[in-house]
């Protein structure tokens, strides 16, 4: 058991979730306290130990199914291995044909959907082992995903009958409202989906049976979320980041209104009293009251043409974040032009709306709707430049692919001197800035700081470092 | 104060009217097995408070909280010295020996203490609720630690005061903010996030007195309904519980879209997110 354990933190580390030594041994500890013949126990006793980040349950999960799957536990009567051997004979059947002692593909719906409605695990699982056998036609030693397995029962069990079937089990002969009707088929969807679980389980459990734990793992491990790339994250990562964007901007806003401490402020006269006692309650050491922290004001500059499509759409789920945050936030899009975006964002308002609105009401386009950083930086200039202070910190998000147009990054330099600290964050990896028609060198000159953003992680780091310049060096530059 | 087994810890729980869901069942108990802090995180309103007020109950202990928010430093959270005190005492014996007064003044009977010193020095042992630690800044998190791994408290002028009995300890948090490793690190970590609908229906039915299991279901079948869109602020397991009350008081047996229509500011505390529920589920806008 020990030596499981062990294997399943090193996966864990593999996965990029870290586990430091204390916590190992705090799981060893608390696993001997608990009865490790129930799954459900020590699944939740090795989560509450080992992971103390809610993104990182996804990477735990995975992990967890593969290496406890073959212990057998008292519900399935230890018949991982079994199944494995009768797997070949199954699959041999081909198109849902029946194997050995199996029922035809009708019977099996029927089983499947008398399981779901009525809630049965045990029946269920019996259901999908019988599923898997027939329709996922595995092949042991063949170095497929688990995934590729799963796909193929699916589609062979027709879930969409499924489906329809389960919403007329449930609904017996009642007229249902629409609204009824709504609830149900939420209900429904649970249910495959709980389906579709155990499946995946089933398979995995028998991948590993096959190839070993380390093989199956390698096979199914993904990056974290803070570790994937923001130029091609789907739009399910992207529901996850979101999550994780609200804490992130909350400590963007207190590092920027950190301020060296300062005795400025007025006179505290109650600690300095409580202080004086050390001293015989002679005042010999004044205690000041922490001056108000200042304001930052931010302006966020993102660019959301078309080969930005993904990246804009975080950065712009960003800036939504930081609008409730930042009481002095401004916001800007541009594609060969730029136009202010403030008020489409704010506390109260719908993410997705406010997108709809960008793209339907803000003029970010000028000419031919193709990058122009040039023009955008220029416009920029000439319609705001004039209402930059020394307090406010701009913030340019792109890619810097400017389509071989001129860069003009003059004007740069002008905002660069008008704000308090110019900041430029490229999606792209840095070997690939100034390639083909980036002019990033262009820009990063005139920039207080230039950072690679390709992941939340990076994202996280460089609000990690921020330390911005004051006015004052920014001038001297 | 020690359980069997996760499945009594749940029961316990289930009497103080908590309904505890098998995870939380058995952090809990690995948390009394190991005496180790709990830090319990998840969206607002899903009974992160009411787990330890539970836990209070159960054990029969008394519950210490320290609420935690932006500021809140040493003083207000361990110890301070009654200054004021301190001043008289000195003032009221001028002719004493330095050495003597200074000996006195820092003495126990001038101490005041705050919550977290509370707890390690109770005779009793208690449940000590640390509430919303995300709102404390990153450097006040630092005087958590020593409490959380070795229970005590280190005074300069007193020295280390050690726990006399092993406090439950309970840190909630909304994750507004990413706590630090260190923190993390010396905690068992519990998610809680909404529960499934079958679990709902069984705290509705355990906290509102009145409401029958058919109301219940379908109240707790609606909430999953509404959580489902991407909303700014989702209905919490209180806020379900506040509808279920307000049905029983507009006595209504059966929720439909008018009912829905009509009440759905109790479940959703934004124009925005009304606006949205109601133009999925009902066919009219709310009023």
């Amino acid at each position: 058991m020990l030596a499981v354990i062990t294997g399943f933190i090193d996966e864990l580390r593999e996965a990029g979730v870290p586990v430091s030594m204390v916590e190992a041994i705090d799981a060893m500890k608390a696993v001997e306290t608990i009865d490790i013949g129930r799954r459900v126990a020590l699944r939740e006793t090795l989560r509450a130990t080992l992971v103390k980040n809610l993104r990182h349950e996804r990477a735990f999960d995975t992990a967890f199914d593969i290496y406890f799957s073959t212990i057998p536990f008292p519900s399935s009567d230890g018949d991982g291995p079994e199944m494995a051997d009768r797997g070949p004979n199954a699959s041999g059947g081909g198109q849902g044909g029946p194997g050995d002692g199996g029922m035809d593909a009708g019977a099996l719906l029927a089983a499947l959907l008398d399981a779901l409605a009525r809630i049965d695990g045990e029946a269920l699982r019996r259901g999908v082992r019988q599923a898997v056998d027939q329709l996922a036609g595995m092949e042991p030693g063949r170095p497929v995903g688990g995934t590729y397995y799963l796909y193929r029962t699916l589609r062979r069990l027709d879930l969409e009958q499924l489906e329809a079937g389960l919403l007329e089990a449930l609904t017996g002969d009642e007229d249902l409202s629409e609204f009824e009707e709504r609830l149900l088929r939420e209900e429904v969807e649970a249910l495959i989906d709980r389906l579709r679980e155990e499946i995946q389980e089933e398979i995995r459990r028998r991948l590993v049976a096959d190839r070993g734990r380390e093989a199956v793992a390698k096979t199914l491990r993904r990056p974290l979320i803070e570790d994937i790339d923001l130029m091609h994250a789907t739009s399910n990562d992207l529901a996850e980041m979101e999550a994780a964007i609200g804490p992130l901007t909350r400590k963007l806003a207190a590092r920027l209104a950190r301020r060296r401490k300062k005795r400025t402020g007025r006179l505290d006269f109650r600690r300095t009293v409580r202080k004086s006692l050390a001293t015989g309650g002679v005042p010999a050491e004044p205690q000041f009251r922490h001056p108000r922290p200042h304001r930052p004001e931010v302006w966020l500059l993102c660019d959301i043409s078309g080969s930005m499509a993904t990246f804009s759409r975080f950065t712009l789920q960003f800036t939504h974040a930081m609008a409730t945050h930042f009481s002095r936030l401004r916001s800007f899009a541009f594609v060969d032009t730029i136009d202010e975006v403030t008020s489409f964002f704010g506390p109260g308002i719908d993410f997705n709306s406010a997108v709809a609105r960008i793209t339907t009401e803000a003029e970010v386009v000028w000419l031919d709707g193709h990058s122009d950083y040039g023009n955008s930086l220029e416009t920029f200039h000439r319609r705001y430049g004039n209402q930059l202070t020394p307090r406010t910190t701009v913030i340019i998000t792109g890619d810097a692919r400017n389509n071989y147009r001129p860069a003009r990054d003059g004007v740069l330099s002008d905002i660069a001197r008008a704000s308090r600290a110019l900041v430029w964050l490229n999606p792209e990896p840095r070997a690939y800035w100034d390639t083909g028609d980036s002019a990033m060198s262009h820009y990063a000159r005139h920039c207080s700081s230039v950072h690679e953003v390709r992941t939340l992680r990076q994202l996280e780091q460089f609000v990690e470092t921020l330390t911005l310049p004051s006015g004052r060096a920014l001038q001297n530059l | 104060m020690k359980f069997e087994g996760p499945l009594e810890v749940a029961e316990a729980l289930r009497a103080a009217d908590y309904l505890a869901d098998e995870r939380i069942a058995q952090v809990v108990y690995l948390a009394v097995q190991l005496d180790k802090p709990v830090l319990v995180e998840g969206p607002a309103g899903v009974g992160k408070t009411e787990l330890a007020k539970a836990m209070a109950a159960v054990t029969s202990r008394r519950l210490i909280r320290l609420q935690c928010y932006e500021g809140l430093d040493e003083a207000k959270a361990l110890y301070e010295w009654n200054y004021k005190k301190q001043l008289l005492r000195i003032q009221s014996d001028l002719d004493r020996d330095w050495d003597t007064i200074s000996h006195d003044i820092f003495s126990e009977e001038f101490l005041l203490t705050r919550p977290l010193l509370e707890a390690i020095r109770s005779i009793e042992p208690v449940v000590l609720l640390i509430d919303e630690v995300d709102r404390v800044e990153v450097e006040t998190e630092a005087l958590l630690l020593e409490i959380l791994s070795d229970f005590q408290v280190s005074v300069p002028e007193l020295g280390t005061m050690r726990a006399n009995t092993q406090p439950l300890v309970f840190l909630t948090s909304n994750n507004t903010r990413e706590l630090s490793e260190a923190l993390k690190r010396r905690c068992l970590f519990l998610h809680i996030d909404y529960p499934d609908p079958e679990r709902e229906q069984a705290i509705l039915n355990a906290r509102v007195p009145g409401l029958s299991e058919h109301l219940a279901g379908q109240v707790a079948k609606v909430a999953r309904s509404i959580r489902s869109l991407d909303l700014k602020k989702a209905p919490s397991v209180s806020e379900t519980i506040d509808w279920a009350r307000t049905l029983i008081a507009l006595s209504v047996e059966e929720v439909d879209e008018d009912v829905l229509g009509d009440t759905l500011h109790v479940l959703l505390k934004y124009q925005a997110d009304i606006d949205k529920a109601a133009k999925e589920l009902t066919s009219s806008p709310a009023g």
